[in-house]
Order: structure tokens, then sequence, then C-alpha cells
């Protein structure tokens, strides 16, 4: 008796554990400039994410009687626990990160059906849940670049320190250690219209082409996701249109309506989380519309939602929020965006109509 | 270059399709004839279309050539052929190429060594035979579609509801792995393709004529090419097709050509275009210029287990076990034994099983030497099976819906198009037999249509005896109204007798005062 199989009987050598392992690589870059930028904190909340992620994964694998080894090697809790760890700041307590991996993992993943079947970006709800839950923790606890407060000896053992007891050295205040984000300041800055674009120039807010310092980062996940791209672990249209749609709604508002007002495009791109964004959280192939013209919608969608969020919303930053609701409407978006079928709607030539 | 070759040598493309390495061994074109076997299997379903019936009975004679199974009263059928001579040993059910290893009646020839041809003769003038003509040649043949599909080739080109056909396309577009039978007959039998083909324009009366195959074979290339330069043909065009897995599937190869698709639930000549294998084109050339019926084939021997590859001619119904044998088979490397070729084969379970009109190769792996179906993780969603579909489908929706045997949604994303090529099976990240889940899907869904169908007759049937009931019913009332009518009609008039009453009524009624006379009669009785 021979060996059974069902053809075909080749198969490509890409698989999920490769895909995954691919976005996590491409993360590094970004990594490497956070941590330059800001300091050991970054890593320490990597480390924590993955630990408390992984931790969680193995205890849902084995209350759900799924095999372990395979689910695990596949890198996928890895990945969101990046994805959660680079969202907070890196001044965050130790319990947020732990809060964070099990409502992503255990909550928006595996209640959800696991692997495949989530609805939502599970690093995404955690970070909002985290933002309406903890919005002290989440949004004064942005450090300043190393590189301005070098008058404070701030080292591993103090970072350490700080995310696990909360308590600084005397010499230290938390004032000094912290700042508003670019985005932050500039909403707070517009909306209390204290200070027009131009006059908020004199802040450190705007960098060479972005966002103070954050341009850099958004710089380093642009490489890593154009990498990405590159290697076709992800499909150009989710980037694409989003960042697309981010730049017009910033051309048309900053520069047509109001640029004293509305800042430039590149400043959009080049702030908070846009690249992150739009590379590594919006191109989540479980909770991202999977036809192409589906996919086109889900960038732009994402995008615009990032711009009016940012503008007239409640949170300096929108990624998150823009994701989730975009995730919200992918059955539709799938269903409506079928592509034409081979042999289908053809004139009596057998040829598509134009 | 002709004209015709350089206004089709624009190209256009279809969607999807993967590259995948080809593993064919170019070197082994040569075409190698093999030993009659002691014997030989002959199916009578070996085509598209009802079964043949056997002509022949247990211990008749037979002579290479002979019809032994003829058509069916059906329309689609053909013929089978004795491949050699020798004695009919039995008629029974025997293993047949299946992927659910069914059986299936045979006829079974044990050859007497002799090969001894009975009398065959070709057409005198094949250039002077009409349409009709050469389709008799082709269906006394028992010529089938070898690219695969096996319909009766005297069908197919009869039978286009006037429809004119434009264009013929000759496949030679061999895009599965490791088979390479069409590109030996290609280069080592070029005239015969080329005449085959012009005998089947002729038949169609096609403008144009295309010979299509894949640029990674330029021996078979130049040797088309030079044929066509012999017999100075203008309406013959040679395009190559870029290597890419579907091409050679007949909607691709006709959406690459020509740029048009073929319309979902019709066929090629629906817009003026007929798909006929090289393989074919030749047995047809045979046919009409030496009278030779479809006796043999090209079958390619690939595999690490075998340490003979290549192609060789094989009498129908040769059995699987002699061929691998001669092509050197070490049975302690065979771990996988494959009809077809990789992307669409099916494994056989035994090797006790005849090559038949449709077995263009036999690929007998060793272990290690093809993919194993590793365990599936979870869909998700990446979209790569989409992307390398050539029917644009969108195979993990599909899935999604097989998965939850919702038959009604997985047909309205078109699971009837698909064809079962194998690409998104091939590309899928989470290892899932997609192929499989649509074969079921599409299984389930067609046996629901045939128990429907099934009662819905049966539900007609019913209804229909009902009226018949119902009809007759009212007949007889008619009638008895009628009887009644024409029985009043005297008595209105001034009546002869007074004692007409009706005798049925006065002999019921005379049954009725006797019981009730007993019943006075039953409580004094016990009392």
């Amino acid at each position: 008796m021979f060996l059974q199989q069902t053809s075909p009987h080749l198969k490509q050598a890409v698989n999920v554990s490769d895909i995954m392992r691919g976005v996590n690589l491409a993360l590094l870059p970004g990594i490497a400039i956070m941590t330059w930028l800001y300091g050991w904190g970054v890593l320490h909340n990597l480390l924590l994410c993955i630990v408390f992620a992984l931790f969680f994964e193995i205890i849902m694998l084995k209350l759900r009687q799924r095999p372990v080894s395979p689910y695990i090697s596949d890198y996928s809790a890895v990945l969101t626990a990046a994805l959660l760890a680079l969202s907070l700041p890196s001044l965050a307590p130790w319990w947020l990160s732990l809060i964070g991996a099990f409502f992503a993992i255990v909550v928006t993943k595996h209640l959800y059906g696991g692997l495949g079947y989530n609805v939502f970006n599970p690093a995404m709800v955690a970070y909002a849940m985290l933002l309406i839950a903890f919005p002290e923790q989440m949004s004064a606890l942005w450090q300043q670049p190393l590189s301005e407060i070098n008058s404070i000896n701030w080292d591993l053992w103090q970072s350490l320190s700080y995310q696990w007891t909360g308590v600084l050295p005397p010499a230290i205040s938390l004032d000094a250690l912290t700042a508003a984000t670019p985005l932050d300041a500039v909403r707070t800055g517009i909306a209390s219209s204290a200070a027009s674009i131009s006059e908020m120039q004199q802040q450190q807010i705007f960098g060479y082409f972005g966002g103070h310092t954050v341009e850099w980062i958004n710089l380093g996940f642009l490489a890593g996701g154009l990498w990405l791209i590159y290697k076709k672990y992800i499909s150009w249209h989710i980037p694409l249109a989003f960042i697309a749609s981010l730049f017009l709604c910033a051309l048309i508002l900053g520069s047509a309506v109001d640029p004293d007002r509305y800042p430039s495009p590149f400043f959009h791109l080049f702030s908070g989380a846009t690249m992150l964004g739009a590379f590594f959280i919006a191109t989540d192939p479980v909770t991202s519309a999977t036809t192409n013209r589906g996919k086109l919608i889900f960038g732009a969608g994402c995008g615009v939602l990032v711009y009016i969020i940012r503008t007239w919303g409640g949170y300096p930053d929108a990624v998150a929020f823009a994701v989730i609701l975009m995730n919200i409407s992918v059955p539709l978006l799938d269903y409506y965006t079928q592509p034409r079928v081979y042999g289908h709607k053809l004139n009596s030539q057998g040829k598509v109509d134009d | 270059m002709t004209a015709l070759t350089k206004q089709l040598s624009d190209l256009f493309s279809f969607h999807g399709g993967i590259k995948v390495d080809s593993h064919k061994r170019h070197d082994a074109a040569k075409i190698q004839s093999m030993p009659v076997p002691e014997r030989l299997f002959l199916p009578l379903t070996q085509h598209i279309g009802q079964p043949s019936i056997a002509v022949v009975n247990v211990g008749d004679q037979v002579f290479k050539g002979q019809v032994i199974a003829d058509l069916d009263e059906h329309p689609v059928s053909a013929r089978i052929h004795a491949p050699t001579s020798g004695v009919i040993e039995s008629i029974e059910d025997h293993e047949v190429p299946h992927p659910s290893g069914l059986r299936g009646p045979c006829i079974v020839i044990r050859s007497d060594g002799m090969d001894t041809w009975m009398d065959h003769n070709g057409a005198k003038d094949p250039a002077a035979l009409n349409s009709r003509e050469i389709l008799t040649y082709i269906e006394n043949a028992g010529i089938v579609g070898l690219g695969g599909a096996v319909f009766p080739t005297a069908v197919k080109l009869d039978n286009h509801h006037g429809i004119r056909i434009d264009t013929l396309i000759i496949n030679g577009a061999e895009c599965e792995p490791y088979i390479s039978c069409d590109e030996a007959l290609m280069t080592e039998r070029a005239a015969e393709v080329v005449l085959g083909a012009r005998l089947i324009q002729r038949v169609l009366n096609a403008t144009h004529c295309i010979i299509a195959l894949e640029d990674d074979i330029p021996q078979a290339y130049t040797s088309l090419q030079q044929a066509v330069k012999n017999y100075n043909d203008e309406h013959i065009a040679v395009i190559q097709v870029p290597e890419l897995y579907p091409s050679g599937s007949e909607k691709q190869l006709i959406t690459l050509l020509t740029g048009k698709e073929v319309p979902a639930g019709k066929i090629p000549a629906n817009i003026g275009i007929s798909c006929v294998n090289v393989g074919t084109a030749a047995a047809v050339y045979r046919a009409v210029h030496f009278g030779e019926p479809l006796l043999s084939r090209i079958v390619t021997a690939a595999g690490d287990a075998v340490s003979k590859p290549g192609n060789y001619e094989v009498l129908i119904g040769t059995p699987v076990a002699d061929f691998l044998s001669h092509c050197g088979l070490g049975d302690q490397r065979l771990e996988r034994l494959i009809m077809g070729g990789p992307m669409m084969g099916f494994t056989l379970q035994t090797m006790d099983i005849p090559i038949i009109k449709a077995t263009n190769s036999l690929l007998a792996t060793a272990p290690m030497e093809l993919d194993r179906l590793d365990a599936a993780m979870p869909c998700i969603r990446c979209g790569r099976c989409a992307d390398s579909c050539p029917m644009n489908l969108l195979p993990q929706q599909m899935y999604w819906y097989a998965r939850a045997r919702d038959f009604e949604k997985i047909e309205q994303y078109h699971i009837f198009d698909c064809i079962e090529c194998g690409c998104c099976s091939y590309v899928c990240p989470s290892n899932i037999a997609l192929v499989q889940y649509y074969r079921f899907a599409k299984s389930e869904i067609r046996d629901k249509q045939r128990s429907k169908i099934k009662s819905d007759i049966a539900r007609e049937r019913h209804e229909l005896r009902e009226q018949r009931l119902e009809k007759i019913k009212a007949e007889k009332a008619e009638k008895r109204k009628h009887m009644q009518a024409r029985k009043k009609a005297p008595s209105n008039k001034p009546s002869d007798s007074t004692d007409n009453e009706d005798p049925i009524r006065a002999a019921l009624k005379r049954v009725q005062e006797k019981k009730a006379k007993q019943k006075n009669q039953d409580p004094a009785d016990k009392s």
C-alpha cells in the first residue's frame, strides 16, 4: 500500500510561522530606533508583553485543548505582544502589560475562537481598553527623548525600578522625564485655540519632516514595512490606501483650508503610530478585508478615520480606534467587493465590457 | 514568421497562477517503445459519456486494431479496440484508474505475442476528404481527448449547434510538473501534430489554428515551426506561452491566446473556439492517414523510484506494474504512486491497474521527494489563495462555507467554476487541503441536486396521478349525471308504468326494512 494523499502533492514552503516571523523581524528597525531614543523602557515593555502573552496563550490553548507547540511556534502571540508593547508609553507600569496581554490574548483572540477567528485586532483592542480604563498611565507617561533629558542620569536600573515600583529616585521628577507627544501638543494647542501652527513651530513639536523625534521611529517602521511588501508577506493595498488617504485629508485641510490650524500631511504621516498602523496593524490578515478592492477601502477607511479622530476626536492618536472601527466593516467589505469570477459578466464575444 | 503568428504573438494574461519548479527532464524527450505485456485490461469506460458495449466473448481470438467494445446508443461514447492480438480471457470487474480506487467492467486480453494487425487502411487521398468523412475516421478510431478530459473527439468536433468555430487551438502547453509526454510528441513527431491539426481545422472549417506550448521547451518549438514551414501552411501559428501553472488549462490557455473568456457553464465553442490536445491531433493524423485506431499513447514515467524515467509509447490497457517494472521501479524506494501530475493527479492504492487513454503520466516517488500534507493550521485569511486562483475565485471564503456546510452560500461564490487546479492549496501557508473541501462541497451539492430531481420527479408523478384520478372521478360523475338525466327524462313524460322506482334503491330499502325488523327482535331473543 502506497501513501495516499489528496492533490496537490507539491507545496510552497512558506507557512504561517514564516509570515509571522517575517512581520516580527520587520519591526526591528523601528524598535531599535525607539530604544535608542527612549531607552530601556521600550525593551522592557516588549519583554513583559511577550512573556505575559505567551503565558496566556499557553493557558488558553490548554483550556481549549489545542496542541500547544504548533500554535506557539506560529509567532502570532509574539506579534500581538510586540504591537501592544510598542503602543505603551516607555514608562508604563508593569501591570499595564499584564492587563493588556490578558485582554489581547484571552478576551480578543481566544474567546473569539483563536487564531484566524478573532474579529478585532487583539493588540489594538487591548490598547483601546487600557487607554479608556487607565487614561492617566497611558497618556502621561510618554517619556522625553533621552537626548533632551541628558541632565538626568536615567539608566536601566532606574527605568526598571520605576516600572515595577512606581518610585522615582528623589532627584528626578516625573515632569522632567515626560512630555506631551507631538500629536497631543498639536491637538491641545489647537483645541484651546491657544496657538496656531506657526506659533507652535517654536516649541519642540515639529521635527525635520514629521513629529519631533517620532519621525525617526516612523521612518524605521516604514523601512520594515517596505521590506514586508518586497518579501510579499503583506500586500501593498492596505498600507498604500491608508497612507494616501491620510495624506489627502491632511493635504486638503492643511494646505487648502487653513494651514495655520491643520498640520501638514507629512506631520501626520510621520507622527504617532501612522507607519506602525499602516504596515503592521491594519495589515493583520485575520481582521482586515481579504479581497484586493476590500483592502483598498479598508486601508482608506483607516486613514480617513485616523485623520478625523486626530483632528476632531477626543484622543491624540487614533490608529487603534480607526482599525477597530474598520474591523467591524470587514464582512460587509468582503461581501460587496468580490472580484469578477472568470467567465462571468462577459459580452457575447467572451470578453469583458469595460 | 507568418502574418498570423505576428498577429497572435501579443499574449494576454489570466489572473493568478503559480510558478512551480517543473521537474521536467527535457533530455528524456525521446519516445521509447515498450514490449507488449502478457495481459491487457481494457475498461469499458475510458471516456466521458456512456460506457462502450463489449462486442466480443470470452475465448474469442482478436487481432490488433479490432473493435472489442462498440458505441452505446447514447450520443456520447467511444469505441475501444484490441491493442494487440490475442484471446479474450475474461470480461469482468477489475480495478480501474479512479481517485477512490473503484472497480469497473474490463475486457481482459491475453496477448499471443504475435501482435498481428487486422486489415486497416487509411484514406488514399486524405486531402480530398470532406468534414464528414474525416469525422468517420475519427469515430472509427475511438479517439478521445488525450489531454485528460477524454471527451470523444468525433462528438466534440461534430456538435456545435451551428456555432461557427473561428479558432482551433492545439494545446501543447503541458503545465503540470514532471509530465513531458506532449513535449516528447511535439519534439519527435511534430509533423504528425501539424498534419493532425490541419485535418481537425478542416473538420471545423476554422480560420485560424494555433499550436500553443510553454516557452521552456525550445526543442519542441523548433520542431513544430519546422513542420509548419515544411507544409507551408499560413493558417497555422506556433505560439509560446509563459511557463506558468496552469497555462495549459483550456480556459486559461484560451484567455492567454485570445483575451476571451469561456462564459461560465459554457464550452469554448460558444465563443467560436475549439481546443484540442496535441496528442489527440497526432492520433487523428494516424487514424486518417493509416486507419490506425487509438491503441497506444505516450506516457511519462517520472519520480526517483524509477531508474529509467522517460517517455514511453504504451499500449492502452497495460498494467501499471508491467509499465513501471519496465521503467526500472525499485520497490523499496516507492513511497507514493500518482497517476497524472503532482498538482492534479491522484494517488493509486495498487499497481494492478491499467493505463488508459487518459493516462499521461505515472509518478513513482521516493520518500521526501514530494511534500507531505502537514497538519492544517487555521486559515488566517491572508488571501494568497485568492491571488493565485486562475479563475479569480475567493478560495478562503469557499473554504469557510464548505466547513460550515453552507452549500447555498458556497454556490453564490461560484464553486462550480473551480477547476481544481490546486494553486490555492499549493500556496496556502496554513497547509489547508482547500481543493479537497471544494470536491466535498461539489459532490454534496450534486447529491442534493440529484435527490431533489428524484423527489421532483416523484412529486410530479404524484401530482399527475392525483390529476388523473380527479379527472376519472369527474368523468364518472359526469357520466352518472348524464345517465340520471337520461333516466329522469322519460319519467317526465307520461309514464307507462307506476312502478318505475330504481331497482337498487328498492332493494336497499328492503334490506333496511329487514334489518330494522331483526333489531327489534334481538332484545327479545336475549331476554
